[in-house]
């Protein structure tokens, strides 16, 4: 009950971006692309202090059994904007004044938790950019049910547990920078959940870290 | 006299040249000073980026593996005029932002008022500038007053990756000229990743940059682009 699904990672799967990752949790499938830091045009939307962070979350048509139907919908500007925070305090986004990174994630298969894939990818492929990090941003998951602690919600689990949390987590800092809330539980579960979570992130951060040296440290060999 | 030593305890989780992600901390010392791609948390210092860790006496400095390219004064690199403006020119030079080449950038005086500017540079000419200025609002000038800076007429342009721009040099221009050598192109290298290139080989000499770019990593390079050029 308190154990990820089987989790894959792989980085730099896109040529065309500066930085890419595909992060795979069980059956949730998610990729993300990164680009820039660059220039932000329309002018009026540059800030003069810092770079903005754009994303995007986006489902494949074909991520469900039912069709999906494509642009943008109340949950996926939801999901876009969660995203966008749980991201942003990891970033040095002062380094960039008035440049935009723009983060695109799109789900290829949907099995729940697809925002914290999004945003494991999403923090992957900002790192495979080379773009200025304090930290990986991990994300997780969990909720209750019959009164069971249950760590990265799958499918079914997810319509029967009695609340849904998902988390993302800075695990170097040990802050998290997202948490949501469906449903309703005592304190003290939550609490519970949280460092149910936490540990969860944890042993994604670590994997994520695997990812990127699997990649990289090949690279800086020379 | 022990609490000071306490104090002075140097702990170093990194030696040179390993690989660091961002958030690694390489020191936790204060006998150290963050460089580039570096910052200080607390006590010890943090990397930002995926590079490689290099310690120059007491700064510590992260090479970064991957990114964009970060103009720095000094820089030479190849840029694109995108627009002629009054006193100046807009020039595109690989990196999040544009640069400006004043007319004090330039070797001869000229008068605005008197002279097209677009009859020395226009729209579309590529350069070989050098970077001078770089403002801590991102501010940047380039100039062309240094000798080794031209204009190039013919030739085409391929762009690398800037970190790989080292590689592509090589130790004392080993790797660049060996290409020079065999293809009989003209080569120009900007460090912001922009290659130009010139001469009856082209196509072969940009398979080899090409191939540099994705085989950076590897070991016994310098030979195998030897063999690559020599196979025709």
């Amino acid at each position: 009950m308190d154990e990820l699904r089987p989790v894959e990672m792989q980085v730099g799967i896109l040529s065309n971006a500066d930085g890419s990752a595909m992060v795979s949790l069980g059956k949730t499938k998610a990729i993300a692309a990164v680009y820039g830091p660059r220039e932000l045009h329309p002018k009026h939307r540059q800030n003069n202090e810092r770079a903005i962070l754009q994303c995007n979350y986006v489902m494949a048509p074909f991520s469900t059994n039912e069709r999906v139907r494509p642009g943008p919908s109340r949950r996926s500007v939801e999901i876009s904007k969660v995203t966008r925070e749980a991201l942003e305090p990891a970033l040095f986004l002062e380094d960039f004044p008035r440049t935009t990174i723009d983060v695109y994630i799109i789900v290829l298969q949907a099995h729940s938790g697809t925002r914290t894939a999004g945003i494991n990818a999403a923090s992957l492929a900002l790192a495979d950019a080379g773009v200025q990090m304090k930290d990986l941003v991990s994300a997780v998951a969990v909720g209750k049910i019959n009164g069971n602690y249950v760590m990265d919600l799958a499918g079914k689990e997810e319509e029967v547990t009695q609340c849904d949390i998902p988390v993302a987590y800075m695990p170097r800092y040990k802050k998290l920078t997202l948490l949501q809330m469906d449903g309703d539980l005592p304190d003290k579960d939550v609490k519970n959940l949280i460092k149910l979570a936490v540990k969860g992130c944890e042993t994604l951060y670590d994997k994520q870290r695997k990812a990127l040296l699997g990649k990289w440290s090949k690279e800086g060999k020379v | 006299m022990e609490e000071k030593k306490e104090i002075t305890k140097v702990k170093v989780f990194k030696k040179e040249k390993d690989v660091v992600l961002p958030g690694d901390e390489i020191v936790d010392s204060m006998e150290y000073l963050p460089g580039r791609n570096c910052f200080r948390e607390g006590s010890g210092i943090v990397s930002k980026r995926i590079g490689l860790v290099y310690f120059k006496n007491r700064v510590i400095e992260v090479v970064p593996l991957a990114g964009m390219y970060t103009p720095e004064p000094g820089d030479m690199v190849i840029g694109i005029v995108k627009e002629v403006q009054r006193n100046g020119w807009a020039i595109d030079i690989n990196s999040p932002y544009e640069a400006f080449l004043p007319l004090s950038g330039v070797r001869e005086f000229i008068d605005p008022m008197k002279t097209d500017l677009s009859k020395i540079y226009g729209a579309g000419d590529v350069i070989y500038g050098k970077v001078t200025m770089v403002s801590p609002a991102k501010s940047i000038h380039v100039s062309m007053q240094d000798i080794k800076t031209r204009k190039f007429s013919e030739g085409r342009i391929v762009k690398i990756s800037p970190v790989k721009v080292p590689r592509l040099i090589g130790k004392q221009g080993s790797m660049i000229n060996l290409i020079k050598d065999k293809t009989g192109c003209r080569i120009s290298v900007g460090q912001n990743g922009v290659v130009w290139l010139q001469g009856e080989n082209e196509i072969l000499a940009v398979k080899a940059i090409k191939t540099i770019e994705r085989k950076s990593h590897t070991d016994g390079l310098t030979d195998y682009i030897e063999k690559l050029l020599s196979k025709k």
